[in-house]
């Protein structure tokens, strides 16, 4: 068990976007997170990156609790995320992007970095090898130098995920990573995730809509519904219950 | 194996950056000798701005934290120069209005401790600062900063027991020549050019273009955004030092916010987050400035001759401004460096 979200409750205000709710997530898995818009599936992102305090409950990582951690610490330990709407910097290349997520991992002074010094030439040396290589993962290298805006929606969505496991994850989260996708490239981005779980060591949570993408995806799935757990198991099981049915399509019986 | 090293460090980049810094090098020299007094004045001035908008550029244009506090960091750099430069025996007779504080009168150092000290000042206050500033974003982070412009001249009018005051400090040593502004904006430039192209800057860069997912990335956007306010801070300091030593008399006026706002047109000017354009910017704004005071004068076309009318030069000026903000909306070299353009004639030659 690599994250553990223990009976955690997020209220704004009067609204209730959390209700109690628990789950585990085991290392390697893919672990999707769905339900209808509103249902609090973002909120639980940002509670686990940091982003949101939660209002009770506690979130796990590794045996340590990290809620009331500042979100950049929190990518320090491990948890890497991408956006729903793709967030690249805009006005640096790809290659700068990929190193953003080596940020905290290069080891060299503010002095250092003004002076020159050889422990800064050796550090950027090492860090933009190792940007290179998951450049070359992704078979993005090729457009290192390109502006990361100046990319296809695919390829900007291959760069997030090659910004995000820069960082070092071990948990990555994905919002909706197949949204605005083809099918062709929605199958090519279920391979890589799949590919890189085994290459990185990745345990990943996802929220998506796609149920097609879900169910070949992932290994165990949470339907939340109002902020309420009303279904954890098999994505092939949750598309025959008939409460998640009937969060998704409305009930019929009271009509 | 120290040919390989040596090879992979110092690229073409560099060369184009080390030959431009010979080339302003040869240019001072040069200048020093042949150039009559009103443009070497110039010059200064040209230099002086050029440490102070490349370092305003680090906060405003790559991290993008749109502040408006120049003005405070140049006064308080000038104020401590001219309080460390001006003899003992000149303060006795120019505090006018109170007597000064005992220890002001004892302070003395000479020119590069006196820079030092300016510079060290604005970085502290800036460290101090960038605490409640920084936890605003955007239109507030503006209004938090020009407060603090404001604070620091009215500090400076009513605090006459240090500054003497709406007076100012007079009979300063003429410290500063070319050598001194010129050697410095050298330094200056490098400093953040180094900066901009390391963690730091990369950093600084991110928390501009998306300050949440920069964090999601790990970046510690605080001590980005710090590390670039306190840097300008820093050179901001500096340059007021060596303004307060060209101009020989301060005085808290010098330091409203119509100084911030020069700065911040040399910067759009020059393009946003872009060094070089901070330069240009500069040259442009301050030389263009002096070259067009012929328009003040009475002209004479055609055997006709117009009055003079002073002010007609601001007026042009501000129009050729509105020219090229609107061909040109990034400002002139946008966010592109020296190194881009040689990089865009390469390429279009193919």
């Amino acid at each position: 068990m690599i994250l553990h979200v223990n009976n955690v409750t997020k209220n704004f205000g009067g609204v209730t976007a959390i209700k109690e709710t628990s789950f585990s997530v085991d290392r390697k898995e893919i672990f999707g997170l769905i339900g209808p818009n509103g249902a609090g599936k973002t909120t639980m992102f940002n509670i686990i990156t940091g982003n949101y305090e939660p209002s009770s409950g506690e979130v796990i990582f590794r045996n340590e609790m990290i809620h009331g951690l500042k979100p950049h610490l929190i990518v320090r330990r491990g948890i890497a995320r991408t956006f729903q709407n793709i967030r690249l910097f805009s006005s640096m290349s790809v290659l700068d992007n990929v190193l953003i997520g080596f940020d905290f991992q290069a080891r060299y002074s503010f002095f250092e970095a003004i002076s020159r010094f050889p422990r800064f030439i050796g550090e950027e040396k090492r860090i933009k090898k190792r940007a290179f290589e998951i450049l070359d993962y992704f078979g993005m290298s090729a457009f290192a130098h390109a502006k990361a805006v100046d990319l296809s929606y695919g390829q900007q969505r291959k760069v997030e995920i090659a910004r995000a496991l820069a960082t070092n994850p071990e948990l990555l989260l994905l919002d909706e990573p197949a949204a605005g996708m083809n099918p062709s490239e929605t199958e090519e981005l279920g391979n890589i995730i799949k590919k890189a779980r085994e290459d990185f060591d990745l345990t990943v949570l996802l929220i998506e809509h796609d149920m097609k993408f879900v169910n070949q995806l992932c290994d165990k799935v949470l339907v939340l519904d109002y902020g309420k757990t009303i279904f954890e198991g098999k994505p092939s099981d949750a598309i025959q219950d008939s409460e998640v049915i009937s969060a998704y399509l409305g009930d019929f019986h009271h009509d | 194996m120290k040919r390989v090293g040596f090879k992979m460090t110092v690229k073409k980049d560099q060369w184009i950056n080390l030959s431009f810094v010979f080339g302003v090098i040869g240019f001072i020299g040069i200048a020093n000798s042949f150039f009559d007094e009103y443009t070497i004045r110039i010059l200064n001035n040209i230099a002086i701005f050029t440490i102070l908008a490349v370092s305003y550029n680090l906060i405003n244009g790559v991290t993008g934290q749109f502040s408006l506090e120049p003005n405070g960091f140049v006064a308080i750099g000038a104020y401590v120069t001219a309080l460390l430069l001006v003899s003992p025996e000149a303060k006795q007779y120019q505090y006018a209005i109170v007597d000064p504080y005992p220890f002001v009168l004892s302070l003395h150092a000479n020119f590069v401790v006196a820079l030092v000290l300016s510079g060290f000042f604005a970085t502290c206050l800036a460290l101090v600062l960038s605490f409640p500033v920084f936890r605003v974003r955007g239109d507030y982070l503006a209004i938090v900063t020009l407060g603090f412009g404001f604070i620091i001249k009215i500090f400076a009018i009513n605090y006459p027991e240090v500054t003497n005051g709406s007076l100012g400090l007079n009979d300063i040593p003429e410290f500063s020549n070319l050598y001194w502004t010129g050697g410095i904006a050298i330094i200056a430039v490098i400093t953040v050019l180094n900066i901009v192209n390391s963690k730091f800057g990369r950093a600084m860069k991110a928390v501009r273009d998306d300050e949440d997912a920069a964090i999601a990335m790990g970046v510690n956007t605080f001590k980005a955004k710090t590390f670039a306010f306190c840097t300008s801070a820093f050179f901001e300091g500096v340059g007021g030092g060596l303004l307060a030593a060209l101009l020989t008399s301060i005085s808290p006026d010098l330091f409203d916010f119509f100084f911030t706002f020069q700065l911040l047109i040399i910067i759009v000017l020059g393009g946003l987050g872009s060094t070089t354009g901070a330069i240009v910017g500069t040259i442009l704004v301050m030389g263009g400035s002096e070259w067009m005071r012929f328009l003040d004068e009475p002209m004479k076309f055609f055997g006709y001759t117009t009055p003079a009318m002073p002010g007609l030069r601001m007026v042009v000026f501000s129009l050729i401004l509105i020219f090229i903000m609107l061909f040109a909306r990034e400002g002139i070299m946008g966010k592109k460096e020296l190194k881009d353009l040689f990089k865009g004639r390469k390429r279009s030659a193919k």
